[in-house]
């Protein structure tokens, strides 16, 4: 069973359609011991670093999924909720984040050129670092295949969890992963088949 | 690259999309879930729903269809029609749709632009302005383009995009339906005055309609049309190819 945390960040319904379309059973819940026996957590999010991780550390869910990414379960961070995934964060101010993937999160604009637009929004191709063996989610895809991001910030300094990345005056973090903890600074949910693609495989790989 | 994006946009009224389509191979072609997974899988890069509904029972109705497309396709939704207050947006929203464009109810009301920004995010909130020329200004006009407001439309989009609009659809009336091509004047006007996405609407009639768009705007992130679409006069895979040989990223 795939958890989505909901935190109270977010509206959930199309994340939970587009795990129900590649045929997982998916529930949304915020309840520690559901997350404790699902196979596989999801930890989405929307808006700024700084609200959402106080949500998560209200409810002691940042424990909860620190705990259960140690034990080895598959985690994948969604968007915001991969941002959530770094050490740190600075928007608007600096927050600590769950530390479960090395680097912080910084605002685009420091590498990306002054013509460009931000948020960067819209269709992006992903492009997978030579040097690495691909990610397991990234299986089924291919270079240069389109992704939908909206974002403002991204996340810097991952190292060797750099998995992906897209091009946009400057090559952005499009996706990370540190073991079996993933991140996608894209939408799978709103990807098309692409993206559904990418959810399948997270359905599919082994915990560690 | 981040890719140009072409966008269909359906008319919604009483749960059914409106000025019926010619597709051969939909059972249904005024069905707005059949039509949006027919899009979806036809390389539309984004769908707009405008509700054109008046009554409460329609408004059912249209998020009933909204969460159906919503469980079905899974791509970026905007949803537009009837948005004057808050609790529209999160009517919508709830539903599924990803972005809210916002027209009269912005008109009637600025500060329902900044509160939803604040509440959801800029990315969240599309302007949708139906702009004409009047004696020699551009000019915004509401209630779908029937009611003269006398505002400067240039003005109007800079200040809704400083209380937070994340995005802005230009539609010029004065192109609209007439099949010559967008509109390059506003659009140059609207992307020199903001630094947001600007949809180009209005006028597409043509595949070389995009290509001219895109060419002569580089700075227009998108193309948005109805009826030519929904006609067959274009399918977005030859428009797509057309931009892609004419040197325009699409997402293929």
């Amino acid at each position: 069973m795939v958890a989505i945390v909901d935190y109270g960040v977010g509206n959930l319904f199309s994340l939970k359609s587009s795990f129900a379309q590649v045929g997982a059973e998916v529930t949304v819940t915020g309840d520690p011991a559901i997350l404790h026996t699902a196979d596989r957590i999801v930890l989405p999010g929307v808006g700024a670093f700084g609200d959402a991780a106080a949500k998560l550390w209200a409810t002691d869910l940042n424990r909860v999924l620190i705990d259960e990414a140690r034990q080895g379960k598959p985690l994948l961070g969604i968007c915001l909720g991969m941002q959530l995934l770094f050490e740190k964060s600075y928007e608007y101010g600096e927050h600590p984040g769950l530390g479960l993937v090395p680097g912080a999160v910084r605002p685009i604009r420091e590498v990306v050129p002054e013509d460009l637009k931000i948020p960067h929004i819209g269709w992006n191709g992903l492009h997978f670092p030579a040097n690495r063996e691909k990610s397991p989610i990234f299986r089924d895809i291919r270079e240069n295949d389109c992704v939908y991001f909206v974002h403002s910030y991204y996340g810097a300094d991952c190292g060797d969890c750099l998995t992906a990345t897209a091009e946009y005056g400057a090559e952005l973090t499009a996706a990370v992963q540190n073991g079996n903890i993933y991140g996608t600074q894209f939408h799978p949910e709103k990807s098309g088949s692409v993206g559904l693609s990418i959810l399948k495989a997270f359905c599919e790989v082994t915990p560690s | 690259m981040i890719t140009k994006r072409i966008i269909p946009c359906l008319d919604v009224k009483n749960g059914r999309v409106v000025k019926g389509v010619n597709f051969q191979d939909l059972s249904d072609v005024n069905s707005p879930v059949e039509l949006a997974k027919y899009y979806s899988e036809n390389g539309a890069d984004e769908l707009v729903f405008y509700d054109i509904t008046a009554s409460a029972e329609g408004r059912r109705l249209f998020t009933d269809i909204l969460t159906q497309v919503a469980g079905t396709v899974f791509i970026p939704l905007t949803v537009g029609g009837g948005i004057n207050t808050l609790d529209d947006f999160a009517r919508v929203l709830s539903c599924g749709a990803d972005k809210v464009s916002v027209n009269s109810g912005a008109i009637r009301n600025p500060d329902l632009v900044h509160t939803a920004a604040k509440r959801y995010g800029n990315q969240c909130v599309v302007l949708s302005v139906d702009i004409k020329r009047v004696d020699g200004m551009f000019r915004v006009f509401a209630k779908g383009g029937r009611e003269d407001t006398g505002m400067e439309a240039i003005g109007w989009i800079r200040s809704c995009v400083s209380m937070g609009v994340g995005e802005v659809v230009v539609n010029s009336i004065d192109t609209d339906g007439v099949k010559d091509g967008f509109d390059l004047e506003l659009l140059d006007a609207v992307c020199n005055a903001v630094s947001v996405p600007v949809i180009a609407s209005g006028g597409a009639g043509s595949i070389a309609d995009f290509v001219e768009l895109f060419h002569t705007l580089p700075k227009v992130d998108a193309g948005l049309a109805a009826s030519i679409f929904h006609f067959g006069e274009v399918t977005i895979p030859d428009l797509k190819n057309e931009l892609d040989k004419n040197g325009i990223v699409v997402r293929k």
